[in-house]
């Protein structure tokens, strides 16, 4: 018991490294799940979230450099491109077909 | 035993990224899903602090809480109505994503709990701005245009995306 409270309480990089996988999996269960294509597209920004707290925390406590931090800015960058253009797609696919579920977006099959 | 503050405040932050990260994911009202991405954002942006994180923690707080979640919160308006918000947000498969998700996480845990992590020596808390800006105008230079063409082509993308069309 008493290890466990000392391995709690002592917080480096795997806690961490457990709050980004957390993170990452209900990212995941999102994505997987959901029909409505902005739900869809938080779930992607959890992942990003995730991938980008990874680096940081490693560049913190592995190597010490700000070489990770670098990475997380170009993360936040393209995150911000992501959701410009999802949303964009996403207002379209609604003026086409007036609704953004993307089970109902098929016509492309044909 | 005495615990100390900051272990005590990591977990409080810890507990708001993933309770509210629980809500973005759980929650079948998708307006109560965009609003407690706030929560994740700025804990997160709070987990960077803790990391000696300042410049990334600020460009968290100024990008993702006040550009994208903006973006969303104006996308969810947009193409939603009121009267629907339990039906567009309907779950399909919801046991095996939750399936998918947990055999996931307990793959990542697992690995994360068996690894013996490389250890930096102590790293003291300083300003991290000037030697960011150092590295994107020194050796991060290419990959640092790059982004900018590429914020160039989303913007002009997203202007095309969403103009109406003009017929003939």
């Amino acid at each position: 018991m008493a290890e466990y409270v000392a391995l709690l309480a002592d917080v480096g990089l795997k806690h961490y490294l457990v709050v980004s996988g957390i993170l990452f999996a209900l990212g995941i269960y999102i994505v997987l799940t959901r029909r409505n294509a902005i739900s869809i597209l938080l779930g992607v920004e959890l992942i990003l979230n995730s991938a980008g707290l990874n680096y940081v925390a490693f560049s913190h406590f592995s190597t010490g450099q700000v070489d990770g931090q670098i990475y997380t800015v170009f993360i936040i960058m393209l995150a911000a491109s992501e959701a410009a253009i999802g949303l964009a797609i996403v207002l379209a696919i609604y003026q086409l077909f007036a609704t953004i579920d993307v089970e109902a977006t098929e016509t492309l099959k044909d | 035993m005495e615990i100390p503050i900051n272990v005590l405040v990591f977990y409080l932050v810890a507990l708001v990224v993933v309770g509210s990260a629980c809500i973005v994911a759980f929650s079948r009202n998708i307006v109560h899903s965009a609003f407690s991405l706030l929560g994740t954002f700025g804990g997160v942006a709070a987990l960077y602090v803790f990391l000696g994180a300042d410049f990334v923690a600020a460009v968290q707080v100024l990008i993702y809480v006040g550009g994208i979640l903006v973006l969303i919160l104006f996308a969810v308006m947009l193409t939603h109505r009121i009267s629907d918000i339990q039906i567009t947000n309907r779950t399909v498969g919801r046991i095996p994503g939750l399936a998918a998700g947990a055999v996931f996480l307990g793959i990542l845990v697992y690995a994360i709990a068996g690894t013996d992590w490389a250890k930096a020596k102590e790293v003291a808390f300083e300003p991290t701005t000037a030697v960011i800006g150092n590295l994107f105008l020194g050796d991060y230079l290419l990959p640092f245009q790059i982004a900018a063409v590429v914020l160039l082509v989303a913007l002009i993308g997203a202007i095309t995306l969403s103009r109406k069309e003009i017929k003939e």
